[in-house]
C-alpha cells in the first residue's frame, strides 16, 4: 500500500470515467442509462478508493503524508502531492459528495447528459487536485481549472439567466486569479522554489508578506466568498442546476478557506496577524449583513446562498483567530457546511424538480403531503441554524470561542448570527412547509422517492453523527493544526524579538 | 447504569415513536413512550432517595458516556453529573413528563398525529434530562437548545394554524436572543477559568476572588468588550451574560414575550414544557452556577431586580386576561420571577424548593385547564364558560387544590399548608431578611404580586366554575368529565400540590439543608440567610397570607357578589385596562423596534447594498461595457468560455516561460 500512488489515483480516477463516457453514445434511453451508470460507478469507486487515504492516514503525524514527487516542468516546478490533517478530509468530502451530484442529476438533466457528466468528472479532478497539491504552480493550475467546468455547468445547464450568472462568476474570479498569479511569481522570485513544503519553511520578509498576502487574499476571498465580493454566489447558485449548487456550496467555497489556511496563515504569518482585524471586520459584516439580506429573499436558493456567505464568515473569522479552537472550528465548519448546505440544495432540488419554481410564495403547507421531506428539511434547517447535536453547531461554537480569546467584540457581533440564522431559516421553513395545504398544484406532490431518500438519508445520518461525535474529524486534524498554531505564534514571536532588537 | 437508563429511556421512546410510529401505529407509540417514561420516573425516585436523602454514593456521581469535543483547552465529554440538584430535577422532570404522557393518551385521543406528538414529548424529556445532568456548560447548552427545539416543534404541533407556526418561531427566536448571551457567557468562563467543565470551574471559583485588601485586587485579568476588568468585575460580566440565557429560557421580563404565545401548543405541552420543566431551566442554570454567581453581588442584584419586576409585571397582566391558558401562562411567568428573586438574594435552596412545588401545582392547574377545555369542546375563553362546577366535579376539586396551592393557603406559624404556602413564604421572608440592596424593593413587589396571584387565580376559578353558564346551550349539553386516563395524573399531581411543601421543607431550606444538598448548592461564608430568615418580624411572615386573603376577597366580590363591578372598573379605567390587556404593549414595541427594522434593513442592504452599489459598480458596470460590444448572446456565452480558457492559458504559458527562463539564471 505504501508505494502505491494513492493520491494520484484518487485525483485522476474520474478521468477513467471521462474516457468511458467519451466512448459511449447517449442516444435513447439505453444510452442515457449507460452514461448515468458509468458516472455513478466512477464516482462511487473513487469515493471508496479515497477512503483508503483515511485508513492509511497517521493521525499523530503533523506533516505531509502519502507524498509523491516527480520532476515536471523545468527545474522549478514539480509534480508534488501529499496530504496532511488539514487537507485530507477535504479530499474525502469531495469524493463523497460526487455520487450525490450524479444521483441528483438522474432525472433533472434532460439534454447533453454526457457532456454534463464529463464536466462534473473533470471538476472533481481539479478540486481534488487543489487539496493534494504540494507545488504552488500545480495548486494554481488546479485552482483555476475548477472554474472552467463550473462555468460550463452553469452556462449550459443553468436557468434562464445563466449567461449573466456565469459571466459574473468569471469576472470576479478573473480579478482574484490574476493577482494570485503575480503573487506566485513573486514568491518564486524570492524563495527560489515553488514547492509548498519548502515555501512553508521559507519565511518571507515582512514587507513582502503584506503584498503577497493581499494578492492571494483577493483570490481566496472571492472564492469564499467574503463580503463585499460575494454577489456572484447568489446568482451562480440560483442559475446552477441542483448538482452544480451542491458542488459549489459543498466543495468549491472550501477551496478559498483551504487556501487561506495553507497559504495565507502558514506562509505569511506576519501579514495574517497584521490584517486579521480587517478580516474580522469583513467576516462580521458578512455574518450580519448577509443574514439580514437572506431574511428578505423570496427565492429559496438565493436565501440558502446568502446563508452560505454568512456561514463562511465564521470560517474566515476562525481561521484568522489563529488559535486551536479557531482553526479547528473553521475546518470543521467547512466540512460540516459541505454536508449541510449540499443537503439543503438537494432539498431545494426535490421541490424544484416537482414544481419548477424556486419562489417561496409558490409553496406552503408541504408538510401535509410530504412528511418525510419535512423531516429531512427540518434536520438540515436546524443544522444550518447551528443547533447542538448537529454538525453545524460544533464549528460555529469553536470559531466563536476561538475568536473570543482574541477579540471579544468580534465574538459578540458574530454571535448575533445565532439569532439571525434562526430568523431566516425558520421563516423559510414556515413559509414552505408549515400551514394548510391550500394551493391546488401542491396537492399532487408526492413525498420523497427512493432515489431522493438515498440522497438525503446518508446526509442526515452524517449531520447528526458528527454533531454528537465529531472526534473522528478532530483526531485527524489535531496534530497538523497544533503544529500550525505553534509555528504561527513562533513566527510572530520571532518577529517581535527582531523588532525589539532593532529599536534598542 | 441507572443514570444512563433514566436519560436514555426517553430517547429510545422518541426513536421508536419517531422512526416507526407510522408502522406500529398510534396505540403502540403511546404505550411504548409512556411505558418507558414510567420506568424512568420510578428510577428517578429511587435515585432521589438514594442521592439526595441517602447519600449512599458520596456527593457527586458521574457517568461518562463518550467523548464530544476536544480542541485545545475545550475538552468536553458526554457525562452525567448526579448530585442532589440533578436528582431533584430528575424527579420533577420525569414525574411530570410521565403524567403528561399518560394524560395525553386521553387528551390527544382524536388527533391523527399522535405518534409524532408522543415522539416529541419524549424528545423533550431526553433533552431536558441532558440539560440537568450536564457536567459542563456545553452539554448544558446542548440540552438547552434541545428543549428549545422540542418546544418549537410542540408549539407548532398543529402546523395548519398559522398562529401556531408563528408562535413556535417566536419562541425559538426569542430564546435564541438569550442563547446569544449564554454562548458569550461560555466564552467568558473559558477565558477566565481555562475550562468549561464544572469541576474545574467550581474548584477555581472557590479561590478565585482576592482577599480583601490583597494587593492583586485591582489587577486587570481580562478585557471583555472594551472594558478592562478586574477579577470581580469580570465575574459580574460573565454572570450577567449567563443570566441573559436564563432570562430567555425562563421568560423573564424583556424576554418574556414568547411564553404567552406558546400557549398555541396543545395543553399537555403547556403543562410539561411551559410550566413545570423547561421554563425552570434558567433557575436551574443559576442554581448550578451558584459558585460563581455567589462571587458577584452586582450580578445577583440584577437577578433580584429582574425577578421582582417579572413577578409583578406578569401578575398585573394576568389580572385581566380572558384566555384560561394565558392566565396560567402569566402566572407561570410571575412565579418564575419569585424563583429568580430567591436566587438573587442568595436563597438558592428556596428557589429550587419553589421550582419543585411549583412543578406540581402548575402542571396540575394546566392539566385541569386542559380538562376544562376538553369538556367545553375546545373553548378557551373564560367569558364563554361559567357554571361548570356541577358538570365536571372532579376537575373542579383538582383545580381547587391547585389554586389553594398556588395562592399559598396555609395556617401561618404552623406546619399546615399547601405546597405553595411554604415555598412562597420562604422566598418572601428570605427576601426581606437578605442584605441585598434591592431587598425592600423586591419584597414589596413580591407581596403585591402575591395579592394579584390570589386575585387572578380565584378569578379564573369563579369565571370558570361558578355563576351562570355563558356557553351556548349546545356546548353545555355536551359538557362531560374527562376519562380516567386524564384524571389519574391529576390525582397524583394533587397529592404533590398538597404535601410536597410540608414533607420536604426542612430538606430544601431548613434544618436538613446541609445534609440534603451536601455541596450541590454553593453559598459563601457571609451568606447566613438560611438562619436569618426565620427571625423576620411576625407582620412580614403574615404579609403573604394577608395579601392572599385580600386577593381572594376582591375576586369573590368582583366575580360572585357583584359581577358588574369589574366591567364598570374597566370602563372607567380604560387606559389602564387596555395597557394591561395588551400586555404593556411589548409585542407592538418589539415588532416596531426589531422585526420591522430588521426587515427594512435587510431589504435596504439587499436592494441598495448588493444590487445598487456592489453589482452596479462591480460586475454589471463592466458587463454593460462588454455587452455593448458583443450583442450576440449565443456567441457571448461560448465566447466567454474561450476568453477565460484563453486568459488562463496565456497566464500559465507566461508563468512557465518565465520560470524556465528564471531557472536558467
Amino acid at each position: 500500500m505504501t508505494d502505491w500512488p494513492i493520491l494520484s489515483t484518487v485525483t485522476f480516477l474520474p478521468l477513467v470515467g471521462v474516457v468511458l463516457l467519451l466512448l459511449t453514445g447517449q442516444e435513447g434511453a439505453n444510452g442515457r442509462r449507460n452514461v448515468l451508470n458509468i458516472s455513478l460507478a466512477t464516482t462511487v469507486v473513487t469515493f471508496i478508493v479515497s477512503l483508503f487515504i483515511w485508513i492509511g492516514f497517521d493521525n499523530s503525524n503533523p506533516g505531509f503524508q502519502m507524498v509523491e514527487k516527480h520532476e515536471w516542468l523545468g527545474t522549478g516546478i514539480s509534480y508534488h502531492l501529499g496530504v496532511d490533517g488539514i487537507s485530507m478530509l477535504f479530499v474525502i468530502l469531495t469524493t463523497f459528495l460526487m455520487p450525490f451530484c450524479v444521483l441528483a442529476s438522474w432525472e433533472s438533466i434532460e439534454h447533453r447528459i454526457k457532456e454534463y457528466m464529463i464536466s462534473f468528472l473533470l471538476l472533481q479532478v481539479a478540486m481534488t487536485g487543489v487539496f493534494v497539491s504540494l507545488d504552488i504552480v500545480l495548486f494554481y493550475v488546479f485552482f483555476e481549472a475548477t472554474l472552467i467546468p463550473m462555468f460550463i455547468i452553469i452556462g449550459v445547464w443553468g436557468g434562464k439567466d445563466r449567461v449573466y450568472a456565469s459571466y459574473k462568476l468569471f469576472l470576479y474570479t478573473l480579478l482574484g486569479s490574476v493577482l494570485m498569479m503575480l503573487a506566485i511569481m513573486a514568491m518564486y522570485w524570492n524563495a527560489g522554489t515553488t514547492d509548498i513544503v519548502e515555501l512553508l519553511k521559507h519565511g518571507f520578509p515582512a514587507g513582502m508578506q503584506t503584498w503577497l498576502f493581499l494578492a492571494c487574499f483577493a483570490a481566496f476571498a472571492v472564492k469564499m466568498p467574503m463580503w463585499p465580493v460575494h454577489t456572484w454566489l447568489p446568482d451562480a447558485h440560483v442559475q446552477a442546476p441542483t448538482a452544480g449548487s451542491v458542488i459549489l456550496a459543498g466543495v468549491m467555497l472550501k477551496l478559498g478557506g483551504y487556501g487561506m489556511i495553507r497559504i495565507l496563515l502558514q506562509m505569511f504569518p506576519l501579514a495574517s496577524d497584521y490584517f486579521a482585524p480587517m478580516v474580522f471586520a469583513l467576516s462580521v459584516i458578512a455574518i450580519i449583513y448577509t443574514s439580514l439580506v437572506a431574511m428578505m429573499q423570496d427565492d429559496i436558493k438565493k436565501l440558502i446562498a446568502y446563508s452560505s456567505v454568512a456561514h463562511m464568515g465564521y470560517v474566515t473569522m476562525g481561521i484568522f483567530a489563529a488559535n486551536t479552537q479557531g482553526v479547528q472550528g473553521a475546518v470543521f465548519q467547512m466540512l460540516s457546511h459541505g454536508i449541510v448546505s449540499g443537503a439543503l440544495f438537494l432539498c431545494v432540488g426535490v421541490v424544484y424538480d416537482r414544481l419548477h419554481t424556486r419562489e417561496i410564495s409558490a409553496y406552503g403547507g408541504l408538510v401535509n403531503n410530504m412528511p418525510k421531506y419535512a423531516v429531512a428539511m427540518m434536520i438540515f434547517t436546524m443544522a444550518n441554524v447551528g443547533l447542538p447535536g448537529t454538525s453545524g453547531f460544533i464549528g460555529e461554537f469553536l470559531t466563536i470561542i476561538g475568536v473570543f480569546r482574541v477579540n471579544t467584540w468580534v465574538a459578540l457581533f458574530a454571535a448575533t448570527g445565532v439569532i439571525l440564522s434562526a430568523c431566516y431559516a425558520l421563516w423559510l421553513y414556515r413559509r414552505v412547509l408549515f400551514g394548510a395545504l391550500e394551493k391546488e398544484n401542491l396537492k399532487q406532490l408526492l413525498d420523497l422517492s427512493t432515489r431522493e431518500k438515498i440522497l438525503l438519508y446518508p446526509l442526515i445520518a452524517l449531520t447528526i453523527f458528527f454533531g454528537f461525535y465529531p472526534a473522528p474529524v478532530f483526531d485527524v486534524t489535531a496534530a497538523s493544526i497544533d503544529a500550525l498554531v505553534n509555528n504561527y505564534s513562533a513566527a510572530l514571536q520571532a518577529a517581535q524579538k527582531l523588532a525589539l532588537a532593532v529599536t534598542h | 447504569m441507572i443514570y444512563k437508563a433514566i436519560v436514555f429511556l426517553p430517547l429510545i421512546g422518541f426513536l421508536i415513536a419517531g422512526l416507526f410510529g407510522r408502522q406500529i401505529g398510534a396505540k403502540a407509540s403511546e404505550y411504548v413512550t409512556t411505558g418507558l417514561m414510567i420506568v424512568a420516573a420510578i428510577l428517578s425516585w429511587i435515585v432521589f432517595f438514594d442521592i439526595a436523602l441517602g447519600h449512599s454514593e458520596g456527593e457527586v456521581v458521574k457517568a461518562v458516556v463518550m467523548r464530544w469535543i476536544q480542541s485545545g483547552g475545550i475538552d468536553v465529554e458526554w457525562t452525567f453529573r448526579i448530585d442532589t440538584l440533578s436528582a431533584i430535577m430528575f424527579v420533577v422532570v420525569n414525574t411530570v413528563s410521565t403524567l403528561v404522557h399518560l394524560y395525553s393518551i386521553g387528551y390527544m385521543h382524536h388527533d391523527e398525529h399522535r405518534p409524532r406528538f408522543f415522539a416529541y414529548l419524549s424528545l423533550f424529556t431526553f433533552a431536558m434530562l441532558m440539560l440537568i445532568t450536564a457536567d459542563n456548560l456545553l452539554q448544558m447548552f446542548f440540552g438547552w437548545e434541545g428543549v428549545g427545539l422540542a418546544s418549537y416543534l410542540l408549539i407548532g404541533f398543529w402546523f395548519k394554524k398559522p398562529s401556531a407556526s408563528a408562535a413556535a418561531m417566536k419562541a425559538f427566536i426569542v430564546n435564541r436572543v438569550g442563547d446569544f448571551g449564554f454562548i458569550l457567557g461560555i466564552g467568558c468562563v473559558f477565558v477566565l477559568f481555562g475550562s468549561i467543565n464544572f469541576e474545574t470551574i467550581f474548584a477555581t471559583a472557590a479561590t478565585y476572588m482576592p482577599h480583601e485588601g490583597a494587593s492583586d485586587a485591582n489587577v486587570i485579568v481580562a478585557n471583555f468588550f472594551g472594558m478592562e476588568l478586574t477579577r470581580s468585575t469580570a465575574i459580574t460580566v460573565t454572570c450577567l451574560l449567563l443570566f441573559m440565557g436564563a432570562m430567555g429560557k425562563s421568560a423573564q421580563f424583556l424576554l418574556h414575550t414568547w411564553l404567552p404565545d406558546a400557549m398555541e401548543g396543545p395543553t399537555p405541552v403547556s403543562a410539561l414544557i411551559h410550566a413545570a420543566t423547561m421554563v425552570t431551566a434558567g433557575v436551574f442554570l443559576v442554581a448550578r452556577m451558584s459558585p460563581i454567581f455567589e462571587l458577584s453581588p452586582d450580578a445577583l442584584l440584577v437577578v433580584t431586580i429582574i425577578g421582582a419586576i417579572t413577578a409583578f409585571f406578569a401578575a398585573t397582566v394576568g389580572l385581566v386576561q380572558n384566555d384560561i391558558k394565558r392566565v396560567i401562562a402569566y402566572s407561570t411567568c410571575s412565579q418564575l420571577g419569585y424563583m429568580f428573586v430567591a436566587l438573587g438574594v442568595g436563597a438558592y435552596g428556596a428557589a429550587v424548593f419553589h421550582l419543585f412545588t411549583h412543578a406540581f401545582f402548575k402542571a396540575l392547574l394546566f392539566l385541569c385547564a386542559g380538562s376544562v377545555i376538553h369538556a367545553v369542546d375546545g373553548e378557551q375563553d373564560m367569558r364563554h364558560m361559567g357554571g361548570l362546577r356541577p358538570h365536571i366535579k372532579v376537575t373542579f376539586v383538582m383545580m381547587l387544590i391547585g389554586t389553594l396551592a398556588i395562592t399559598g393557603v396555609g395556617i401561618p406559624f404552623t406546619p399546615v399548608g399547601f405546597a405553595g404556602f411554604f415555598s412562597k413564604d420562604f422566598i418572601i421572608e428570605a427576601t426581606y431578611a437578605s442584605h441585598s440592596p434591592a431587598s425592600g424593593f423586591a419584597f414589596t413587589l413580591l407581596v403585591i404580586a402575591a395579592m394579584f396571584t390570589s386575585f387572578y387565580s380565584w378569578r379564573l376559578m369563579f369565571l370558570t366554575f361558578f355563576g351562570k353558564p355563558r356557553a351556548s346551550h349546545e356546548v353545555m349539553h355536551h359538557v362531560h368529565e374527562s376519562p380516567q386516563v386524564m384524571l389519574v395524573p391529576l390525582y397524583i399531581l394533587a397529592v404533590g400540590a398538597v404535601v410536597a411543601g410540608v414533607v420536604f421543607k426542612e430538606y430544601f431550606y431548613g434544618h436538613e439543608y446541609e445534609m440534603f444538598w451536601s455541596g450541590a448548592l454553593f453559598t459563601s461564608e457571609h451568606n447566613e440567610l438560611l438562619h436569618e430568615f426565620h427571625h423576620v418580624p411576625a407582620l412580614v411572615a403574615l404579609a403573604p397570607f394577608i395579601a392572599m386573603l385580600i386577593g381572594l376577597v376582591t375576586a369573590w366580590y368582583f366575580y360572585i357578589k357583584s359581577p358588574e363591578t369589574p366591567k364598570r372598573l374597566a370602563a372607567s379605567q380604560q387606559g389602564l385596562y387596555q395597557f394591561l390587556l395588551n400586555k404593556w404593549y411589548f409585542d407592538e414595541l418589539y415588532d416596531f423596534l426589531f422585526v420591522r427594522s430588521a426587515k427594512a434593513l435587510g431589504r435596504f442592504l439587499w436592494k441598495k447594498g448588493d444590487v445598487a452599489v456592489i453589482d452596479a459598480y462591480g460586475p454589471n458596470g463592466i458587463a454593460a461595457r462588454v455587452v455593448d460590444v458583443t450583442r450576440n448572446v449565443v456567441r457571448l456565452q461560448s465566447g466567454y468560455l474561450y476568453h477565460y480558457a484563453f486568459a488562463m492559458l496565456i497566464g500559465i504559458a507566461a508563468l512557465v516561460t518565465w520560470m524556465m527562463l528564471g531557472s536558467s539564471f
